[in-house]
């Protein structure tokens, strides 16, 4: 049986990586006393993949995981037995029992939300919070938003434009993002910060903001049509 | 939610973030008020060694057991965190609480090994609390070291106000509300240490002073109060079975050096090899029943979750149910995919079953420990092992599919010859011998054997019969080591054997602080003051600074190492007794150099004083 579980990553736990993560959740199914599924082998593992992997330094209120069972009782017992095993910062936010055909989570993500807050004094340099949608509706309004990636083997020329699907703020200066999660094509939200912040002249710096992503999403929609952005929990309906 | 010691932007910046921020499953929040008492218990190494430490589990749990104490842990940041508390002052903190270790009651620090010495300080140091016990003021936690290098205290005497000889399982409830009587008396830091020194086991440095004759050899003691005790007898625990055991041990978030389950299956060693310390240490052996381990086995995979299980001894093919325990756990574990981890064995037909069954015959080795090349040197260091039980256990396991087998020896052993070196390159080539006799060409799996063989450099420790022996030094060590390569180059196997070697100069600094007294000390201070930190990470060990350090303060090194003792020196460690007594260390010593065995504890009792405990493998038997 198929089961994709939703979770939240919050306070001290945004520390731990995305490998430790994996390994917490392996020993707290055993803790848990579910009927995990094991692949075979000389040395058997358990049948658990992870959705998208979150940076260290991001709180998440939309994290997903899928694993295989042998047996369960219900959803709502799977979910309290996990959630009677967890640490504070990691809370199971609900169970799904998913058809046997269901593509797997990792393969499902096309889109991730995020909120975005200025850690100290809640300031955007110079730009008062109120004004702060408007700029970014203008950023946003850019035919293309080039951005350079630089990695340890190569650089890259990225179009943010491309994977940014949503831009916005609210009057006391949170920014709402949703971009691109995909294996392809992929963009995270201090990319966008970092232009952002150098088109209307402030400093960037990925500590000065708070980062939490809300929710992973699946696209539903038929190739070349507009997207149709759904849960991870809600993908197989 | 827990407020952070550390900000964010530090977590950030610093390596594994996780050591820092506490949280774990089965970690300890407590209310603080309900605390009357805050221990930190620190292990001054990073957190992924500390936290794989079984000592510093059973008394974390044992003391958070009772409601009016709240022990948190505390592990020495890395040198990158290291660096950033210096420059922006910020306290070294506990893990739960995260709270500053300075406003604890008690800074526990168990010392496992020598080379952790200018860690221990880096904590004093960080926590911002004086390095020195006598210039620590009321206000200052009681810093009280134990470990079994607390069975030669001398060294780092000044940095502490107590020691604990012994179990830990035994006296803390005592010293605890001898504690908490003392701050309701409003009684001073000076009281409290008084009361501390009545309570068995405790021994509180600045009560004595340690005095010299002229060749720099002990004179002997003298006490500041008359109530004091001119010997500390250690402390242990007489009923194993129902002795604390930690069922929910703490699990740690990233990868540390023990990720699993450890049953302590018994105390102490029958063997009485006369090199190694944990086997006078920790006399008489007990073991724990059976089925109590089958009990705690189950409840511990429950309460973590942890994938492996591996049992914990000096010595596992002695306890006498072994076969009907891991029988028991390979079922158990095998039903709920738990691997386990044996610990190193006595090869024989049962336990190469066992092992066949966990693990993966063709990429697991197998574990030899002769300790010493010839027959002549395991005589005298009373090392039961012979070539006829090495080359069998081999054969057998070269049949049964292994291809791969680790040595352990020691070099510069007492008596050592050429000889006897040259026999670890023999030995190393009769058992890759024993593999192309054994194993037929067509059944070879990768075609060939593969021979690890490893030496270690011999230290002389206290309370064991090589006390009294002289260590080389490091130009003899390396031409040992080169002699020993030579060996193996010099075999018809050579192609199948590989040769590791410890580094020389770490070695004659443990040897130093092994048997120290109290003028090592300001060494130890002195190359603190200069950075040397992380002594047992080879990265970080400095070694010409530990040597300008000896030389601007005046120690000689080859005083504590190279020297030969006579047989009625008094040792820095003679004040204390670990049930174990010098006249039979002594006899031992003796033995040792006529190449005389001695029979095991099970065999035969040799009268090595520690019966008087009357418990474990003494109580019953024809004990002397």
């Amino acid at each position: 049986m198929k089961i994709r579980i939703k979770f939240a990553k919050y306070g001290v736990m945004k520390f731990i990586g995305h490998l430790d993560m994996m390994r917490y959740f392996q020993k707290a199914v055993r803790r848990a006393g579910i009927d995990i599924r094991y692949s075979e082998g000389f040395s058997p593992h358990q049948i658990m993949s992870f959705a998208a992997p979150l940076g260290v330094g991001i709180e998440s209120y939309g994290e997903y995981m899928d694993i295989e069972v042998l047996s369960m009782t219900s959803e709502e017992d799977m979910k309290q037995a996990l959630n009677r095993v967890m640490v504070e910062g990691v809370e199971i936010l609900s169970v799904n029992v998913m058809p046997d055909n269901a593509k797997n989570a990792m393969a499902s993500v096309a889109a991730a939300s995020y909120q975005i807050r200025p850690k100290e004094d809640g300031s955007w340099g110079a730009f008062p919070a109120k004004d702060l949608d408007g700029r970014l509706k203008a950023f946003y309004a850019q035919e293309t938003i080039p951005y350079t990636k630089e990695t340890k083997k190569n650089v890259v020329e990225l179009d943010l434009k491309q994977g940014l699907y949503e831009l916005s703020a609210d009057a006391d200066g949170t920014v709402y993002m949703l971009v691109n999660a995909s294996s392809s094509g992929s963009i995270k939200p201090a990319m966008v910060l970092e232009k952002f912040c150098g088109s209307i002249g402030a400093e960037f710096s990925q500590d000065a903001f708070r980062i939490t992503r809300l929710e992973t999403y699946a696209d539903l929609a038929d190739p070349g049509d507009a997207h149709k952005f759904v849960p991870l929990s809600d993908a197989a309906e | 939610m827990r407020k952070l010691a550390l900000s964010d932007d530090i977590l950030m910046r610093v390596e594994k973030p996780a050591r820092y921020i506490g949280n774990e499953v089965n970690s300890v929040m407590k209310p603080k008020e309900q605390a009357a008492i805050r221990f930190a218990m620190c292990f001054p190494d990073v957190y992924e060694i500390g936290m794989s430490h079984l000592g510093i589990q059973i008394l974390y749990s044992m003391l958070n057991e009772w409601e009016d104490v709240w022990c948190e842990r505390v592990y020495s940041p890395w040198v990158d965190l290291d660096k950033i508390m210096r420059e922006r002052n910020i306290p070294l903190f506990a893990l739960e609480s995260q709270e500053p270790v300075k406003n604890m009651d008690f800074l526990g620090v168990t010392i496992q090994y020598e080379m952790c010495y200018t860690n221990i300080l880096q904590v004093l140091d960080l926590a911002q609390i004086p390095l020195y016990a006598k210039d620590r003021g009321e206000d200052m936690p009681i810093v009280i070291g134990g470990g079994p290098c607390a069975y030669n205290p001398e060294p780092i005497a000044d940095f502490f106000d107590l020691f604990y000889i012994g179990e830990g399982e035994t006296q803390y409830r005592n010293l605890f509300d001898r504690y908490l009587e003392n701050r309701r008396r409003g009684g001073t830091r000076q009281d409290f240490l008084r009361s501390a020194a009545q309570v068995p086991g405790i021994y509180v440095p600045q009560f004595y002073e340690e005095l010299y004759k002229e060749d720099g050899t002990i004179k002997g003691r003298r006490k500041l109060y008359e109530e004091l005790p001119d010997v500390i007898l250690k402390e242990l625990v007489t009923d194993m079975t129902n002795s604390y055991y930690p069922l929910k041990p703490v699990v740690p978030f990233i990868k540390v050096t023990q990720d699993r389950v450890v049953l302590e299956i018994q105390r102490g060693c029958i063997r009485g090899c006369r090199f190694c310390q944990a086997g006078q240490l920790y006399r008489p052996v007990r073991e724990r029943d059976a089925d109590r381990l089958k009990e705690y086995a189950m409840q511990m995979l429950a309460n973590t979750g942890h994938e492996e299980i591996s049992l914990s001894s000096l010595s596992s093919s002695d306890y006498s149910r072994l076969n009907e325990l891991l029988d028991f756990l390979i079922e158990d574990c095998s039903r709920k995919h738990v691997n386990i981890s044996l610990p190193s064995l006595r090869i024989d037909a049962f336990s190469l079953d066992a092992m066949s069954k966990v693990q993966d015959v063709k990429k697991s080795s197998l574990t030899f420990a002769p300790e010493a090349g010839s027959q002549r040197l395991r005589d005298v260091i009373n090392k039961g092992l012979t070539e006829e039980v090495i080359l069998k256990g081999a054969a057998l396991a070269f049949e049964g599919g292994w291809t791969r087998v680790k040595l352990y020896f020691m070099l510069g052993l007492p008596t050592e010859t050429e000889e006897d070196i040259k026999g670890i390159g023999d030995l190393s080539n009769k058992i890759a011998a024993v593999f192309f006799d054994t194993v037929p060409k067509d059944k070879r799996v990768n075609g060939k054997v593969q021979i690890v063989t490893s030496t270690s450099f011999f230290i002389p420790k206290p309370f064991t019969p090589f006390q009294w022996a002289p260590m080389c030094t490091k130009e003899e060590f390396l031409n040992k080591a080169y002699l020993t390569k030579q060996g193996i180059m010099e075999q018809l196997n050579q192609k199948s054997i590989k040769y590791n070697w410890h580094e020389a100069d770490a070695s004659v600094l443990e040897g130093v602080f092994a048997r120290g007294d109290r003028r090592i000390a300001k060494v130890i201070y002195e190359a603190y003051r200069r950075g040397c930190l992380f002594d047992a990470w080879s990265e970080y060990f400095h070694n010409d600074v530990w040597m300008e350090c000896f030389e601007a303060c005046g120690v000689d090194i080859g005083f504590y190492t190279t020297r030969e003792r006579a047989d009625d020196e008094i040792f820095p460690w003679d004040f204390l007794d670990c049930g174990v007594t010098k006249q039979f260390l002594l006899r031992e010593w003796k033995k040792a150099k006529e190449q005389t065995v001695s029979q095991n504890c099970k065999e035969q009792c040799q009268g090595c004083g520690a019966a008087r405990f009357g418990v474990g493998i003494c109580y019953g038997q024809n004990a002397v």
